[in-house]
């Protein structure tokens, strides 16, 4: 009886486990010890939950709960497919890590201002995005995230960092208010707004200007939530003033969120890569858009001294690569991008909470006065060395496949611009390396500046949260064959169904004869 | 009416988006909350502007008579409170920014322009 309750409601405990502890924390909130092991106790249950989810997503059960039992058209529902739970136990993976290294990073003031409700309502909005089934829903965890975030941001209430959430406030407003505008022509065009059901009315439809219309402004507000090219000065400006514990987590997540919502309303909504799309001229957009993010963002991130702008400069370049996936509108390229968001979400969570750890052992997060960690932490250094080449794609680790998947995807393609992708994202490639080494020999291999100045030591707590993103990116290098089979499986199911019929083409009304006519 | 209402949302978006595009923060916060009002009422406009009678579809009929969608005013709804709920975060943070700061010009907040930025000084000194 409880275990069928249990198992129909599956879809909702990666959500309901962390946003009833985020209550439950908020209450507590005079009692940090108390705080912290509910917080705790609910990340690894959210991982256990979003754990079975995927076991069940995997086995290509689609698990459907509908609110109040109000089906597909009229309520909201929440699907479980593989595409949304494989990233939902990412998540958790991510959450257990920050969870980890917030035992060393996060002390009792920041407690007191609010971390474990805000985290824990955090992962609540973002396994919410993944598995909600309606479009407007999507919106309104999308704002919830970013409620919740900006709290995360401004933990520690510093000048730095109520001016840059006063940027990333305003710019993903913005954003949102794109998003809602896309939203509502889509319902007044299609009159729903569930996302399986819009796909199903939407395929076959010649594009239309408000199709159109609502298609591009979805496209523009949600490329702005994920930091692409000409809308991602947000995301410079504010991640790098965040505590680094926090910063990790956003750098995990929350662009990838952005582009989750992405592949699902294009791909699955808007045919983007089926024979007909209901918008036209989107790849060639996105391709633009990719290239550029990428080479701007890789060379701004090589001009950088700090660890955090170095790294929150990586965050965009990487979703650059996301972004190249999808721009090839085949499942191919689209298995590569769900793949990449998997790898990238880790190893991005794990450089920046191995920044944490590089300035509690040196002092700083300036790389100038960096160097020499590799003595007293020969162990550290190994790891960061793993996140860093696999960031740059270096085999066997996850970051290596996940480059050559979208490489290959891209050549198979067979697109006019495909060769100019693949240089610009071979040379990124390479430029990424090359940031990435110089800030690993600057912080670990050359000798300290003051040669007196011994390293501290680094919190085990610290040392075992980069352990497990390091050893999650080196395993997802290894299982490749399944992690590949699932993202390809995901595409498959993310891409709707062939139209049943087409609508017979528009056929111009015979001419009434003319009145008077002879 | 829907002509009149597309115009008003019209109207909205040019005045929130000129100031939306303002250096002074206050008249940002100002326009995006306009931006969110605009918005509002394109999603109240989805559901058509029809006559007030009650959206129940009469018996042994399909279609819903001439009453209007009901849908889109729970979505407006719900944009209304989740907009004013960061129009609130927004305004709060401007505030710290006055009060730690005391400037709202978005080109005088330095704070985290200058935070680790390439060109200030080596910490420490030694070079």
């Amino acid at each position: 009886m409880i275990a069928d309750v249990l198992r129909d409601g599956l879809a909702l405990w990666p959500v309901a486990t962390p946003l009833a502890a985020a209550a439950l924390a908020t209450l507590l909130h005079r009692r940090p010890a108390l705080q912290r092991a509910v917080m705790e106790a609910a990340v690894a249950l959210t991982l256990v939950a979003a754990a079975l989810l995927l076991a069940h997503a995997a086995r290509g059960e689609r698990l459907v709960m509908a609110f109040g039992g109000w089906g597909a058209p009229f309520g909201v529902t929440f699907v479980a497919e593989r595409l949304g739970a494989a990233l939902c136990t990412t998540a958790a993976a991510i959450a257990v890590a920050v969870a980890i290294f917030a035992r060393a990073d996060v002390r009792a003031r920041r407690r007191r201002a609010g971390f474990d409700p805000l985290f824990l309502g955090m992962l609540a909005s973002v396994n919410g995005a993944f598995l909600t089934g309606d479009l407007f829903n999507l919106y309104v965890w999308f704002e919830l995230m970013l409620a919740t975030a900006l709290g995360l941001m401004t933990l520690d209430r510093r000048r730095a960092q109520i001016d840059g959430a006063l940027r990333y406030a305003a710019m993903s407003m913005m954003g949102a208010t794109f998003i809602l505008v896309g939203i509502g022509l889509l319902y007044g065009a299609v009159g729903t707004l569930d996302m399986a059901d819009l796909s199903r009315a939407i395929a076959g439809r010649a594009p239309s200007v408000t199709l159109t219309t609502a298609g591009y402004l979805l496209l523009a507000g949600l490329l702005l939530k994920s930091g692409v090219f000409p809308f991602f000065f947000w995301l410079p400006a504010s991640y790098h003033t965040a505590p680094i514990g926090v910063a990790a987590a956003l750098a995990g997540l929350l662009t990838k969120v952005a582009f989750y919502a992405c592949l699902r309303v294009l791909v699955l909504v808007f045919g983007v890569g089926a024979s007909a799309p209901a918008v036209s001229g989107m790849p060639p957009l996105l391709a633009l858009l990719a290239a550029l993010t990428m080479l701007v963002s890789v060379l701004a991130a090589i001009a950088q001294v700090d660890v955090r702008r170095v790294l929150a400069f990586h965050v965009m370049g990487q979703v650059a690569y996301l972004v190249m996936g999808l721009a090839l509108a085949s499942s191919l390229g689209t298995a590569a991008a769900i793949f990449y968001t998997m790898h990238t979400m880790l190893v991005q969570t794990g450089l920046f909470l191995g920044a944490g750890a590089i300035a509690r052992a040196g002092g700083g997060y300036d790389l100038r006065a960096a160097g020499g960690l590799i003595r007293e932490h020969p162990f550290f250094a190994a790891l960061f060395a793993t996140l860093a080449l696999s960031i740059s794609g270096v085999p066997p680790l996850s970051g290596f496949w996940a480059k050559a998947l979208v490489i290959d995807a891209a050549v198979r393609a067979r697109l006019p611009w495909s060769w100019w992708l693949i240089a610009i994202a071979l040379v990124t490639g390479f430029l990424t390396l090359y940031s990435m080494s110089t800030l690993w020999t600057q912080a670990f291999w050359r000798p300290p500046k003051r040669r007196e100045r011994r390293a501290r030591p680094i919190p085990p707590a610290m040392v075992a949260a980069v352990a497990l993103m390091a050893a999650c990116t080196l395993g997802l290098g290894l299982a490749i064959e399944p992690a590949v089979r699932l993202s390809r499986a995901a595409a498959r199911e993310l891409a709707p169904e062939p139209p049943r019929q087409r609508r017979p083409p528009d056929v111009p009304p015979a001419l009434p004869p003319a009145r008077g006519a002879p | 009416m829907s002509v009149l209402l597309a115009l008003v949302a019209s109207g909205l978006v040019g005045c929130g988006l000129y100031m939306v595009l303002s250096r002074h923060v206050v008249r940002m916060v100002l326009g995006l909350s306009l931006l969110t009002t605009a918005v509002n009422l394109v999603l109240f406009l989805t559901g058509r502007v029809r006559s007030t009678q009650p959206p129940l579809i009469r018996e042994g009929s399909e279609r819903l008579g001439d009453s209007a969608d009901p849908l889109p005013q729970a979505l407006v709804l719900t944009a209304i409170v989740i907009g004013f709920a960061l129009t609130v975060i927004l305004a709060v943070l401007t505030l710290r920014a006055w009060r730690a700061q005391g400037t709202v010009r978005s080109d005088e907040l330095r704070a985290a322009r200058a935070l680790g930025d390439p060109s200030t000084p080596e910490p420490g000194g030694d070079r």
